[in-house]
């Protein structure tokens, strides 16, 4: 099909093999790419066996995949996914950046990693070129140090190939944290981009893959009509030129406005949702700290990313990308740091760790909070004392999660995981103070006051969990709604660039690009419902440590049924009632029983005959 | 003189690593989205370090100088001219310019170097218009020393990178 390169490459570090698959249109007409064609591979080849599928084993898939549009589409991304050690489903992870532009321009549409290295290798892809090369000089480096040294030996690889001076290759590694195997670790590019939902950074380290270098030569796929395409770029483009304070803000501006306006933003574990910190706005941080305003990936018009830069003080010399919102919450208000230059401190840190700071920061807060109670002492913690706002601790902490020392081992494995382990060393159920779906932290975005956008079984009722970026919605033809944020991790882009633009653009420029046409109706009505039912049913199977009853797990943290203690809408909690009446609704529009197990007639219809049988096991179980 | 010459004048500090001058130039040249084929390379040795590399236009041209088969002429914009057909990609170019710009195809053996796009030049309105300004049209001087602008990757990255890290810089650099 037009815009694919038409291969994805596959290498299996046990046996060192490497080789290309193609897909024919049927399966790449249907799932696309990105997040909906790993949903199709990872189910084709581990679904029979999902449930004894051990995540951090050599069993388990890694997949890179861009789809149709990236590179074409204003701001490139790619999806990382397999089977995920915080849900044990599969959750696609996006990461903005270079890499899969580079990897079309090499002439494949991804890559799938299989089996374990022997020792620490990375991998390096140069057109048909493709090298697996040691990394044990690399292994137990930061991010920081990982680029430089890789850019420094992808160059000189480069410059041995042909006359000139060769431009970096684009590059996608873990840092120490999936080295060491954490749950709470992120597939990391550039400096602090991350594809933390999922926990794909402790997949790579278990398969040895410190990093996978690509530089492509060629141009981008061969498109339907160019022309087309050219005109659809500028039409985004222009759009987005438009909206002055998001290109100038990002989503920075929201470290201080979900708090103090929305009353929905994670503070002190979710205790409260509210603060009025006016030493967290936005402007602070870029008086203080951007050193470069408008920072962007390939062919983004937004460029809403900022780097900053801590000049003064006890962080002095902290740099990174200026926290997004999330990590102004989780790293930030979430530990009760409301300084920029400690939040960019904290930020910077974990990035350089290889940590996801959003799930990082909740297994942090979630500390935080047993140690305010009493729970966990500063015995427990080697001597740390874990107050609230106490930056310098919960760098601390963020290391010992990092390298697994002392209390570090046990909240490297996630939220979840930890409170389980928790209630079991303290005889006393700390659960309670476990804010996660599915053991998927979830995104710092909450529902009580009712006035961000998530709704209150958005959570509970995603595919993805936790994330923030992929929610259950009603109706599920919003543009909020999981089953639209699948195309855009399918075909792959960063969908912030689509915000505000009409609903019909992207099926414009999917067509324009691939020459198919894509309706609505054949969008929401079998493809995207497809893909949904695919991850769904690896949900529900997971194991090997945890399963998951729909009838128990599709629910809200309990803290969301506590009263918001403090701020304009204190005294709001979620209505159970009201929850499960959506709950409900939502298991009828996307085709699950009253048990939320998908239908076997909605599985046939759709083509899915492997996963009824599976599914009715389930049904009978439940 | 036919044209009215003009320079590409470059403020790198403000470059977003957007990369969208390099869809522009080679959607211009190739009819393709093709970054490695763009006669404007961005380079990121370190992030956030991005800067465009392009030809400066010396003023006397040390890489037609150096072309062993006459293949490069300076056209009547000013730009750096390349007959495809005729030049053998020896890199005699690449080693007589002072910043290392012009590069070889990546499809075929020949040298590309920005043209200045017959005088419209297209990385200039796409930064524009996204109101980046890291490159700006501007009138082109006599008695100017253009030359001097010409820098290599390594030597531009080293100097962005103290000025947006300072000290830090020395530990970021790959080269
Ligand atoms: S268009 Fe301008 S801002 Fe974007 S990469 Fe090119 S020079 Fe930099
Ligand atoms: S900058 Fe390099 S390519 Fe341009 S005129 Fe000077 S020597 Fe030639
Ligand atoms: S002026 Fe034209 S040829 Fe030169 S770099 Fe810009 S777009 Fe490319």
């Amino acid at each position: 099909m037009l815009g694919y390169a038409g291969k994805i490459l596959e290498v299996d570090l046990s046996t060192e093999k490497i080789r290309t698959v193609s897909f024919g249109d049927d399966v790449l007409g249907e799932f696309i790419g990105g997040r909906g064609l790993a949903a199709k591979i990872l189910w084709d080849r581990l679904g029979e066996r999902w449930e004894t599928v051990d995540p951090l084993g050599e069993e388990n898939l890694l997949l890179f995949l861009a789809g149709p549009l990236t590179g074409f589409f204003p701001g490139g991304r790619i999806c990382v996914s397999g089977k995920s050690p915080q849900s044990n489903g599969m959750v696609g992870s996006t990461v903005a950046g270079e890499f899969p532009i580079e990897l079309r321009c090499a002439g494949y549409d991804g890559l799938i990693v299989s089996g374990k290295a022997e020792k620490p290798v990375y991998l390096l892809i140069a057109d048909s070129e493709i090298q697996i090369r040691s990394a044990v000089h690399v292994w137990g480096k930061d991010g920081k140090q990982t680029v430089r040294i890789l850019t420094k030996e992808g160059r000189d690889f480069l410059k041995s190939l042909r006359r000139g001076e060769p431009r970096e290759p684009a590059m996608l590694y873990v840092g120490p944290a999936g080295e060491n195997l954490v749950r709470t670790a992120a597939v990391m590019a550039k400096w602090s981009h991350a594809a933390g939902y999922g926990g794909y950074g402790a997949v790579m380290g278990a398969k040895n893959l410190k990093a996978v270098l690509a530089k492509g030569s060629g141009p981008l796929p061969e498109a339907h009509d160019i022309k087309k395409i050219q005109r659809l770029i500028n039409e985004v483009c222009r759009s987005c030129y438009e909206k002055e304070d998001f290109r100038r803000w990002g989503t920075s501006s929201a470290g201080y406005n979900v708090g103090a306006k929305r009353s929905a933003e994670p503070v002190k574990n979710w205790q409260e949702e509210w603060h009025d910190e006016k030493g967290f706005k936005v402007e602070e941080f870029e008086k203080r700290l951007w050193v470069k305003k408008f920072w962007g990936d390939f062919g983004c018009p937004t460029t809403c990313l900022k780097i900053a830069v801590v000049k003064t003080g006890r962080f002095k010399g902290a740099v990174g990308d200026n926290p997004d919102y999330e990590l102004q919450a989780y790293v930030g208000t979430n530990l009760g740091v409301f300084k920029p230059e400690e939040n960019v401190y904290l930020a910077s840190l974990v990035d350089d760790l290889g940590l996801c700071g959003i799930q990082t920061g909740n297994v942090m807060g979630f500390a935080g909070e047993l140690y305010q109670r009493g729970i966990l002492t500063s015995e427990d913690l080697d001597g740390l004392k874990l107050e609230w706002g106490d930056a310098e601790a919960f760098g601390k902490l963020a290391e010992k999660i990092a390298y697994r020392q002392g209390i570090g081992d046990v909240l490297a494995e996630g939220t979840f995981r930890a409170a389980v382990k928790l209630s079991e060393l303290k005889d006393e159920d700390v659960s309670r103070f476990a804010v996660h779906v599915k053991a998927v932290a979830v995104g710092a975005h909450g529902i009580r006051s009712g006035k961000d956008y998530p709704m209150e079984m958005s959570y509970a009722c995603s595919v993805q969990a936790g994330d923030h970026t992929s929610v259950a919605y009603l109706p599920i033809t919003h543009s909020t709604s999981e089953l639209t944020v699948v195309f855009h991790d399918s075909a792959v882009y960063c969908w912030f660039n689509m915000f505000g633009q009409p609903k019909d653009l992207k099926w414009r420029f999917y067509e324009a690009v691939t020459g198919e046409k894509l309706t609505p109706e054949q969008w929401y009505e079998t493809k995207a419902l497809r893909i949904i039912q695919l991850q769904r049913a690896m949900l529900l199977l997971g194991g090997p440590d945890f399963t998951w009853n729909p009838k128990i797990h599709d629910d809200n943290p309990l803290r969301f049924y506590e009263p918001l203690p403090t701020g304009p809408y204190k005294g709001k909690a979620v209505d159970r009632k009201r929850f499960e009446e959506l709950r409900k609704r939502y298991y009828e529009a996307v085709g699950w029983d009253e048990n939320g197990i998908p239908k076997s007639s909605v599985l046939r219809k759709l083509g899915l005959y492997d996963v009824v049988s599976p599914m009715e096991k389930l049904r009978s179980k439940t | 003189m036919g044209k009215r010459q003009f320079w590409i004048a470059r403020e790198y500090e403000k470059c977003s690593g957007c990369r969208k001058c390099e869809i522009a130039c080679s959607l211009f040249h190739e009819k393709r989205v093709w970054p490695e084929a763009s006669r404007i390379r961005i380079f990121m040795l370190v992030p956030g370090v991005e800067f465009p590399h392009l030809c400066v236009q010396c003023q006397d041209y040390p890489c037609v100088e150096a072309c062993p088969v006459n293949a490069m002429s300076v056209g009547e914009t000013g730009a750096v001219i390349v007959d495809k057909d005729a030049c053998i990609g020896c890199g005699a170019c690449i080693d007589a310019c002072p910043g290392k710009i012009p590069h070889l195809h990546p499809a075929e053996n020949y040298a590309v170097v920005c043209d200045l796009c017959g005088g419209d030049p297209q990385c200039v309105k796409v930064c524009q218009e996204g109101g980046w300004k890291a490159l700006v049209k501007v009138e082109r001087e006599e008695n100017v020393d253009y030359r001097k602008y010409a820098k290599s990757p390594e030597e531009l990255t080293r100097e962005l990178a103290f000025a947006f890290y300072g000290e830090k810089s020395e530990e970021l650099l790959p080269c």
